[in-house]
């Protein structure tokens, strides 16, 4: 099912069944083209594969963005060890709904990615780590796992290739870490999700100390496509060292949010205003997060030029990211939007690691007198600093992901933080609704 | 402890879905799927799974309390979770949620007294397109308002 009006700005490629009756089948997936990219994986040698994954320039689209290719290629296949295909289905980051629709609308691309992977780096089970809130979703994996098994595409000497693949789905049990991919491997594995260190990392040592492939549902549903249509043509729609689409969340104060299929390198602008059919109430533009709530927040003047590709955000600061967009328009009180996304981040902490611990939750409790009218100059300060002495001292990425949005905010909207001074009501709400945050 | 034939299966083929000696995998999705036919996180449940999975309950106790989704105490007949995250937040999950407690008499994690509705504010939940959002027990509702979620909520309180 689609949940919003698609945009003739997309460019369909991993959504290109979206829409198609019964598009989850395994007949409507035969009858358009799905499981021939497998097919032509199957007479590649493994090292083809990887390079036609590397080729295509498709980068992990679970928010970090490394080349794929890259990270299939540091599998050791001649290792004696079982290898596993763990699919990080634990969709979290707040702003983003995208693997839900890829999983929702067509889950035997997901599968076919799945299986060429297993032939990429001589693996022969993987998981599908779907978080606890997409029950429905685990109810439609598992159909079309049924079906691919009772079709010959999963399960002993595949389609005669000679391969066996075994495929299963894991339900999650509501804890943002387990995202990262190492908590998600242990929580894989009946432990609490609390990061590994890293090296070795899953490449190696992933699933049951085995050398693991780990990437997100959008990743391993481009994976078709690149090897069907080659991994030149995937490349080419997007930008250098980025290339294919990205599954994009709009989100808050637009006219039209939703999920589109946007190439890389597509304009922040036009993607504002045509895709996303500008701002609501016809309000301007305060505020614009690209990829989740863990990435840097922009303001509307450092959107001049930019475009959604990894560079373009890097060159700003910030980052791409899982594609969930978030914007504000300038009602937006920026002290109480950051304040959701610290109380978010202060209460997924898993408590391993100090900083982050702490950190998150002296922020949470700083912002929360300081949205209450109890702040003071030297908050302002104190909550940058907090946010500084967590980055880069935790084992995994959700103290940096806490860390990049408090310190952007104070520095880009330190003149928000100040209006709440002095016991101050806040400017962008009525005094009676203060005490409810 | 016994179980329905279904929920029977669906352990067997998750004890049998992780590699020899790694049952305590098949511990978290038990205890999730488990839980919505018994109603919570027992006492009893505990000692069934971990003697299923081959670990002590204590073991189980320690990872269950890590995992929002697992409860110790029976939740209402429909529990319903308004994320008011921020993608949320910016079309009134928070008024939506204020309204909800008000509505209901309920606060947080509270069950109404005929035990048929509980509340929880949780965080992201994977609809900031459709936002605000809400989830009834697994089933989603978009675009929530407080005008959508009363009849909602009237037609919950009447549902057997």
């Amino acid at each position: 099912m689609l949940y919003n009006e698609p945009s003739p700005l997309e460019t369909k490629v991993l959504t290109r069944r979206f829409g198609l009756p019964n598009s989850a089948s395994l007949e409507t997936y035969l009858a358009t083209e799905g499981y021939q990219a497998f097919l032509k994986a199957a007479k590649m040698k493994p090292e083809e594969i990887i390079e036609e994954v590397k080729i295509s320039n498709l980068r992990g689209r679970g928010g970090a963005g490394f080349p794929t290719g890259m990270k299939w290629s540091f599998v050791p296949r001649t290792s004696p060890k079982p290898k596993y295909i763990v699919v990080n289905a634990d969709e979290s980051e707040p702003g983003t709904c995208k693997d839900r629709l890829l999983m929702e609308n067509d889950p035997h691309q997901l599968i076919e990615g799945a299986l060429i992977a297993g032939l990429a780096v001589d693996s022969h089970g993987g998981y599908i780590y779907v978080r606890g809130e997409y029950r429905y979703l685990i109810e439609i994996l598992d159909k079309a796992i049924a079906e691919a098994y009772a079709g010959g595409w999963l399960g002993k000497n595949i389609q005669g290739t000679g391969f066996d693949f075994d495929l299963y789905t894991h339900t999650g049990a509501g804890a943002y870490e387990c995202g990262e991919e190492s908590a998600l491997l242990e929580s894989l594995e009946g432990k609490r999700g609390v990061p590994r260190i890293r090296p070795p990392f899953p490449a190696v040592a992933g699933a049951f100390q085995c050398p693991t492939v780990l990437n997100n549902v959008e990743t391993y549903s481009a994976v078709p496509a690149i090897i069907r249509d080659g991994g030149a043509a995937f490349a080419s729609l997007g930008v250098p060292k980025a290339g294919g689409t990205k599954l994009t969340c709009l989100t808050g104060h637009v006219n039209k949010p939703g999920v589109y299929e946007l190439r890389l390198g597509f304009p922040v602008k036009q993607m504002i205003e045509e895709v996303g059919g500008g701002i609501r109430n016809g309000k301007k533009l305060k505020a614009f997060i690209p990829g989740g709530s863990s990435c840097p927040v922009l303001t509307a003047e450092e959107l001049e030029g930019a475009t959604m590709d990894y560079d373009s955000m890097a060159q700003r600061k910030t980052m791409l990211g899982s594609g969930g967009v978030i914007i504000m328009d300038e009602d937006t009180c920026m002290v109480k939007a950051v304040l959701r996304i610290m109380r978010f981040y202060a209460h997924e902490s898993c408590g391993w690691c100090i900083p982050c611990r702490e950190g998150t939750t002296w922020i949470r409790k700083v912002l929360q007198r300081f949205h209450s009218g109890g702040g003071t100059r030297a908050d302002i300060d104190l909550l940058g600093d907090l946010g500084k002495n967590m980055l880069g001292r935790t084992f995994c990425p959700l103290g940096d992901a806490a860390a990049m949005p408090i310190i952007s905010f104070v520095q880009k909207f330190r003149n928000e933080f100040e209006a709440h001074l002095d016991g101050k009501p806040c400017p962008y709400e009525h005094a009676e609704r203060l005490v409810a945050v | 402890m016994t179980f329905s034939p279904e929920l029977e299966a669906r352990f067997d083929k998750l004890l049998k879905s992780y590699p020899p000696g790694r049952q305590r995998s098949a511990m978290i999705p038990m205890l999730m799927y488990a839980q919505d036919e018994v109603g919570s996180v027992t006492d009893e449940l505990i000692e069934e799974v971990a003697r299923r999975v081959g670990v002590t309950p204590l073991q189980v106790n320690e990872v269950l309390s890590y995992y929002s989704m697992l409860h110790r105490k029976p939740l209402g007949k429909y529990h319903v979770q308004i994320c008011t995250n921020i993608s949320c937040q910016l079309r009134d999950g928070d008024k939506l949620w204020e309204h909800a407690c008000k509505k209901l008499g309920i606060g947080h994690k509270e069950v109404t007294g005929d035990g048929q509705i509980s509340i929880e504010e949780v965080e992201c939940m994977g609809a900031c397109s459709w936002a605000p959002a809400i989830q009834v027990n697994y089933d989603f509702h978009h675009s929530m308002t407080p005008e959508k979620l009363d009849q909602l909520l009237e037609g919950l309180r009447k549902k057997q």
